[in-house]
C-alpha cells in the first residue's frame, strides 16, 4: 500500500455477507485492492467467487457489509445515494454481459442518452467511431447483433471520458470471434483515452491482454499477476 | 405455512398473487364498485318496489281519484257498480291553510275526511303514534307524521286551520301515515317541505259541517277490479259525474306522490343499468392488460412448466385461478359495500318518502347476477390472454423474446424526435410502439373522467333548473290561491295587503285536452297580456306574449299530445257551464317543470263565457314586510293556498345537497377509485415491464428524478390525452341521462358547467398523482444488481 497517489482505487477489508443466521452467505471475505490508473485489470475467478460483488462495489451500485472504497481520496462507502448516482454519471462507466441497451433508442440515442447528462463528453458518433460502428449509429437495438450491441454498450459506457471502465463479463454471450472485436474496442478505450479498466472474465485467455491479473476464489483475492508484456487482443484465442 | 401445504403450482400461484398484491386490489377494488353499485342500486330499486307494492296493498291505495264540486252520496251505489269497478268510497277533500305556533309563514296542506270509527277503507291510514280522533270531539283530527315532526308537535297539540273561510282551533290526537303522501309534496312544487305541506284527517261529519257538505261528498277513491281498464272506467266515472262539476278522474298516473315515487325508481332503474356495466368494463380492461403483461413476462416459465410436462390446461387453470382469487376478493368487497351503501340509501329514503317500513333486502337473483356477470367479465377478460400462454410452444416460450423492435416508428415523430431528449424519446416511442394498450389506458382513464362528468353534472343541471324556473319564468315572491274564483277586482285587495307591491292576476281552469287517442287532464292558466311576474319563454328563454286567442302549450305537453304549433286541440272545461271547444295551439313554450298550457286571461275568460274572474294572484313582496303578509294571508278567509317561492327554492337547494350530494360524493369516490385503478395499473406494470430498463439508466448515472420521468412522464401524457376524451364522454353520458330523466314533473337541461368539467379533471389529475407517487416509491427502491445477472 505505497503507491496510493497512482491508485485509481482502493479497497480495504471489503466483507459482503448476504442473509443472516444459518444461510449466512460470504460473498467477499476481507478483500484489499489497489488498481493504478490507467491500468487494465482482468478478474479471474469460479463462479460464485465473489467478482461480480466486488466490481459492484466499487462501481458504487452496491454497498459493502464491511470495509471501505475510495475513489482516488473520496471515501466511496461515506457517499449517500444522490452522490452515488452523481459518481456514476460523471466518473464510471459499465459494460454487462446482456448489453442492457433501450430498446426504444437507437444506438446514436442511447449513447446521447449519457452525453447529455455528462460534464466533458465526446460526441456521441465519436465514440461510435471508437468502437467501429459509425455506419450502425440510426439502428435500433432490435436490428444489431449480440457483438454490435455489445460494442455499442461500450460506446455508452466510455463516451462520458469515464475514470473507471467496468465490464462485467462484456464477451460471457458472445463466440470468439465478436469477443476479440469487443475486446478489442475495450482495450483501444483504455490505451486512448487512459481509462482504468476492470474486467471480468470466465476466459483465462483474456488474461493475456491485461496489465494485472487477480485471481478470485471463496470471496478472496488469491493471487495477483502482473504482466509485463500485455498482448494485443486480435492475438487471443479461445 | 399455508404455502407449505400446497402444490408447488399453487405456491406459485399465492407468491404472483402477492407480488401484485397492489394491482390485484386496485382491479378487485375497482370489481368491487361495479358490484357494489348494481347491489345497492338494484337491490334499492326491488326493495322500494317491494314496500311500495306491499303498502298498496295493505292500506287499499286508491287506483282512481274523481274529483267533484258536490255530488250527493246516494251516488256511490252508481259509482261502485260501474263495469270494472271493485270498490268505491266517498269523502271530503279540501286544501286548507294551515298555521301553527311559531311559524311565521302561512303553511299550505290539505284536509280528508275519515269514518267515524277506524274501519279498513280505500287509502286507508297508518296510525303511528296517538289515538284515532274521537267522533264526538269535532275539533280532533289526526295529522301527517313528517309534518307534526317537523313543528316539533305530536298528541294533544294544537294547530289553526281556515276551513271554509273559518279559522278553527284543532286538536291532534293522532300522527299517521298515508300511502297517498309517501312522497309529501305540496301540488306545484319539487320538492318536499315537510314544515310546509300538511295534511289532516278529520271525522266526516266534522268536516261536512265545516264545507257546508252534508249528505254529499267532494272526491270518490275507486279501486278497479282485476284486467279492467283504466281509462274505460275514467271515461264512465266522467260521464256519471259530469252534472256534479267533475274536474276529470284520474289515475295513480297523476296522483302526486306516486308520480314522484315512480320517478325515483326509474332514476334508480337507469343507474342500475349505466353505471355498474362501466365498472365492470373497466375491470375487464384492467384484468386483460395485466394478466397478458403478467402472461408475456412469464413466457418462459410457461415454456419451462410445459417442458416438465405440465399440460396446456394445467397451466390455464393457474392463471384462471388467479383471475378467480382476485374476482372473489373484488366481489367480496361488492357485496359489504353493495350492503352497507344500500341499507345508507334505505335510511336516507326513509327519510324522503315516507312509509311505515322501508328495509333494504337485494333478492337472490341480484347477487346471483352480480357474481356471474363479474365472473363472466373475468373470465373474457382473461380467456384469450391465458389462452395465447398455453399455445405457446415449450420450445418457442423458452427463448426469450428478442428485444422490443422500435424501429417502425412514424415518420411524424421521427422529426419530432429530432428536437426531444433522448427520455422523452423513449416515451414515445414507447407509445407508438403499443398504441392499443395506450389507447385502452386513455380509455379507461377517459371512463373514470366521464363518469364523474355524468353523475354530478345534475348539480349544475338541478340549479339550472330552478334558476330558470323561479327567476326567469315565474319571478313571483308569493303566489296566492282562491277557495273560489273571484272578481277580477280582488287584485286591487291583493294589492293593499302588507308589503305587496304588485300584483298579477291568473285564472286556473281544469280541462282535459284531448288530440284524437291522446287526452290530458290539465289546467289552463289564463294569464294577463301585460304579465310581468309569471311569465310565459319560448324555447331561447325570451319572454313570450300571449296571443289574443288559442294556446301556449310547454313543450312536454305538446310532446305527450303530440300536437304542434297550429294544430287544433279538442278543450273540454271541467267547471261552470262545462263547454267543449276547439282552440289552436299558437305556439311551443319552455317550461321545466310540469305541463303547463297557458291562454290569455280575456279570452280564456270569454271561452268560459263568464266575466272576467280570477282564481289567484302572484304576487311581489316587499321582503321587509313578509311577517305581516303572512299575518295577513293566514287570516284571509278567501285564501286556500300560498306558496312562497324562496321558501321552495331554499327547500330544493337543501334536499338536492341531502341527496344528489350524498350521490355525488360515491360516486366520485368510485371514479377517482377507477382512476386510480387503471392509472396505477398501468405504472405498476411498465415498471415490472422496463424495471431492467430503468435500472440500466439509474446505473449509467441518471437520477431517481430523470428515470421516474420515463415511466411518470408516459403517464402524464396518458392522463393528459384522456382529459379531452372523458369531457367527451362525460357529456355523452349526461345527454343519455338527461334523455333518461326526462318525465312529466320536470326536464333537466343539459347543462355542464366549467366547473364539473374542472372537478372532473381535479380528481382524475389527483388520482393519477396519487398513483404516480405509489409507483415513484418503487422506482426508488429498484434493485440496480439484481436486473444485471438476468437477461430480459
Ligand atoms: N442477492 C444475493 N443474495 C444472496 N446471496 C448472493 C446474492 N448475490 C450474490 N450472492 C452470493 O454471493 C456469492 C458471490 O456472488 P457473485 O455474483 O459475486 O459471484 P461471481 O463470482 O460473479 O459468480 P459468476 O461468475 O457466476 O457470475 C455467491 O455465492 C452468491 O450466491
Ligand atoms: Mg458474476
Amino acid at each position: 500500500m505505497n503507491t496510493v497517489d497512482n491508485a485509481a482505487f482502493r479497497a480495504e477489508g471489503l466483507t459482503k455477507v448476504y442473509g443472516v443466521g444459518e444461510s449466512k452467505v460470504y460473498a467477499l471475505r476481507g478483500v484489499d485492492l489497489q488498481v493504478p490508473r490507467g491500468e487494465m485489470v482482468v478478474l479471474l475467478g469460479p463462479s460464485g467467487s465473489g467478482k461480480s460483488t466486488l466490481l459492484n462495489i466499487l462501481g458504487g451500485l452496491d454497498s459493502p457489509t464491511e470495509g471501505k472504497v475510495f475513489f482516488g481520496t473520496r471515501e466511496l462507502t461515506a457517499f449517500d445515494d444522490r452522490h452515488l448516482t452523481l459518481f456514476r454519471r460523471e466518473s464510471v462507466g459499465f459494460v454487462f454481459q446482456f448489453y442492457n441497451l433501450i430498446p426504444s433508442l437507437t444506438a446514436r440515442e442511447n449513447v446521447a442518452l449519457v452525453t447529455e447528462i455528462a460534464r466533458d463528453p465526446m460526441a456521441p458518433e465519436e465514440a461510435l467511431a471508437l468502437v467501429g460502428l459509425e455506419p450502425r449509429m440510426d439502428h435500433f437495438p432490435a436490428q444489431l447483433s449480440g457483438g454490435e450491441q455489445q460494442r455499442v454498450a461500450i460506446a455508452r459506457a466510455i463516451a462520458k471520458k469515464p475514470q473507471v471502465l467496468f465490464c462485467d463479463e462484456p464477451t460471457g454471450a458472445l463466440d470468439s470471434q465478436t469477443g476479440i472485436v469487443v475486446l478489442q474496442a475495450i482495450a483501444r478505450v483504455n490505451h486512448e483515452l487512459n481509462t482504468t479498466t476492470m474486467v471480468i472474465t470466465h476466459n483465462a485467455g483474456i488474461a493475456a491482454m491485461a496489465d494485472r491479473v487477480l485471481q478470485m476464489a471463496d470471496g478472496e483475492i488469491q493471487d495477483i499477476r502482473i504482466n509485463a508484456e500485455p498482448c494485443d487482443p486480435a492475438a487471443l484465442s479461445w | 405455512m399455508l404455502i407449505e401445504l400446497c402444490k408447488p403450482l399453487d405456491r406459485k400461484l399465492l407468491r404472483d398473487l402477492w407480488a401484485i398484491k397492489g394491482q390485484a386490489l386496485a382491479i378487485a377494488l375497482v370489481i368491487g364498485c361495479g358490484i357494489g353499485m348494481y347491489i345497492m342500486s338494484r337491490g334499492m330499486l326491488e326493495s322500494l318496489q317491494e314496500t311500495r307494492n306491499a303498502y298498496y296493498e295493505r292500506y287499499r291505495f286508491a287506483d282512481l281519484w274523481a274529483p267533484v264540486k258536490r255530488a250527493p252520496d246516494a251516488l256511490l251505489e252508481q259509482i261502485a257498480t260501474l263495469p270494472g269497478v271493485r270498490r268505491a268510497e266517498t269523502r271530503i277533500r279540501a286544501g286548507v291553510i294551515l298555521d301553527v305556533e311559531g311559524a311565521s309563514a302561512p303553511i299550505t296542506g290539505e284536509i280528508q275526511s275519515l269514518p267515524e270509527k277506524p274501519t279498513p277503507h280505500i287509502n286507508d291510514i297508518v296510525l303511528r303514534r296517538g289515538r284515532y280522533f274521537d267522533p264526538q270531539h269535532e275539533e280532533e283530527v289526526l295529522a301527517l307524521q313528517s309534518f307534526v315532526e317537523a313543528h316539533g308537535l305530536g298528541p294533544g297539540d294544537h294547530l289553526y286551520a281556515i276551513l271554509n273561510g273559518t279559522k278553527k282551533k284543532l286538536t291532534i290526537t293522532g300522527v299517521v301515515l298515508s300511502p297517498e303522501y309517501v312522497y309529501a309534496i305540496s301540488p306545484g312544487e319539487i320538492v318536499p317541505d315537510k314544515k310546509r305541506f300538511g295534511v289532516l284527517w278529520m271525522n266526516r261529519e266534522a268536516l261536512a259541517n265545516a264545507f257546508d257538505l252534508d249528505g254529499a261528498f267532494n272526491e270518490a277513491a275507486l279501486l278497479l277490479s282485476p284486467g279492467a281498464s283504466e281509462d274505460a272506467v275514467i271515461e264512465r266515472l266522467d260521464t256519471l259525474l259530469k252534472r256534479f262539476g267533475a274536474t276529470g278522474a284520474y289515475g295513480r298516473k297523476q296522483q302526486i306522490s306516486d308520480q314522484f315515487l315512480t320517478n325515483e325508481i326509474n332514476q334508480l332503474n337507469t343507474m342500475g343499468r349505466v353505471l355498474p356495466p362501466v365498472f365492470l368494463l373497466v375491470a375487464a380492461f384492467l384484468l386483460n392488460v395485466v394478466i397478458n403483461r403478467l402472461i408475456d413476462t412469464e413466457r418462459e416459465q410457461i415454456g419451462l412448466l410445459k417442458a416438465f410436462g405440465y399440460s396446456g390446461v394445467s397451466v390455464a387453470l393457474h392463471y384462471l385461478k388467479m383471475i378467480g382469487v382476485v374476482t372473489l376478493l373484488g366481489i367480496a368487497i361488492g357485496m359489504v359495500l353493495g350492503l352497507w351503501l344500500g341499507h345508507g340509501l334505505a335510511a336516507m329514503y326513509q327519510d324522503y318518502f315516507k312509509f311505515p317500513f322501508l328495509l333494504f333486502s337485494a333478492p337472490a337473483d341480484v347477487y346471483l347476477i352480480a357474481i356471474g356477470a363479474s365472473l363472466a367479465v373475468a373470465g373474457t377478460g382473461t380467456v384469450s390472454a391465458v389462452l395465447r400462454a398455453t399455445r405457446l410452444e415449450p420450445a418457442v416460450a423458452m427463448v426469450p423474446p428478442p428485444p422490443p423492435d422500435y424501429s417502425r416508428s412514424a415518420a411524424g415523430l421521427e422529426r419530432l424526435a429530432r428536437w426531444l431528449d433522448q427520455p422523452t424519446r423513449m416515451i414515445l416511442r414507447h407509445l407508438y410502439r403499443w398504441p392499443k394498450r395506450a389507447g385502452l389506458t386513455v380509455l379507461g382513464i377517459g371512463m373514470s373522467m366521464g363518469l364523474l362528468i355524468g353523475s354530478s353534472f345534475s348539480l349544475d343541471a338541478m340549479l339550472y333548473m330552478v334558476d330558470i324556473s323561479f327567476n326567469v319564468i315565474d319571478r313571483q315572491d308569493v303566489t296566492v290561491n282562491f277557495v273560489e274564483p273571484r272578481n277580477l277586482r280582488a287584485v286591487q285587495d291583493l294589492l293593499h295587503a302588507p308589503g305587496v307591491m304588485a300584483a298579477e292576476p291568473f285564472r286556473a281552469v281544469p280541462v282535459v285536452l284531448r288530440n284524437g287517442q291522446f287526452k290530458r287532464r290539465e289546467a289552463i292558466v289564463g294569464l294577463s297580456d301585460n304579465a310581468e311576474l309569471s311569465r310565459v319563454v319560448d324555447t331561447a328563454l325570451r319572454p313570450v306574449p300571449l296571443p289574443p286567442d288559442g294556446l301556449l302549450l310547454s313543450d312536454k305537453l305538446a310532446e305527450l299530445l303530440h300536437v304542434e304549433a297550429g294544430d287544433l286541440l279538442r278543450v273540454e272545461i271541467r267547471t261552470g257551464r262545462r263547454p267543449e271547444v276547439d282552440i289552436p295551439v299558437r305556439g311551443i313554450v319552455k317550461t321545466y317543470m310540469g305541463t303547463a298550457a297557458y291562454m290569455n286571461l280575456d279570452s280564456l275568460n270569454s271561452l268560459l263565457k263568464e266575466d272576467i274572474a280570477i282564481t289567484g294572484g302572484y304576487l311581489l313582496v316587499d321582503s321587509q314586510h313578509t311577517d305581516a303578509l303572512y299575518r295577513a294571508l293566514k287570516n284571509t278567509p278567501v285564501v286556500s293556498g300560498v306558496s312562497l317561492q324562496e321558501q321552495a327554492q331554499n327547500a330544493f337547494y337543501d334536499t338536492l345537497q341531502e341527496s344528489l350530494g350524498t350521490f355525488v360524493f360515491f360516486n366520485t369516490l368510485f371514479a377517482g377509485l377507477i382512476a386510480v385503478g387503471v392509472v396505477y395499473n398501468n405504472a405498476r406494470i411498465s415498471l415490472s415491464e422496463r424495471g431492467r430498463e430503468l435500472a440500466s439508466l439509474r446505473v449509467l448515472g441518471l437520477t431517481r428524478g430523470e428515470v421516474s420521468y420515463i415511466l411518470l412522464g408516459e403517464l402524464a401524457l396518458l392522463t393528459l390525452l384522456a382529459l379531452p376524451l372523458g369531457a367527451f364522454l362525460g357529456y355523452a353520458l349526461a345527454r343519455g341521462l338527461v334523455y333518461s330523466f326526462n318525465t312529466e314533473l320536470f326536464r333537466i337541461p343539459l347543462i355542464i358547467s366549467p366547473a364539473t368539467y374542472g372537478y372532473a379533471v381535479l380528481v382524475v389529475v389527483l388520482a393519477a398523482i396519487g398513483s404516480g407517487l405509489l409507483v415513484r416509491r418503487r422506482i426508488d427502491r429498484l434493485d440496480l444488481i439484481s436486473v444485471l445477472k438476468t437477461r430480459e
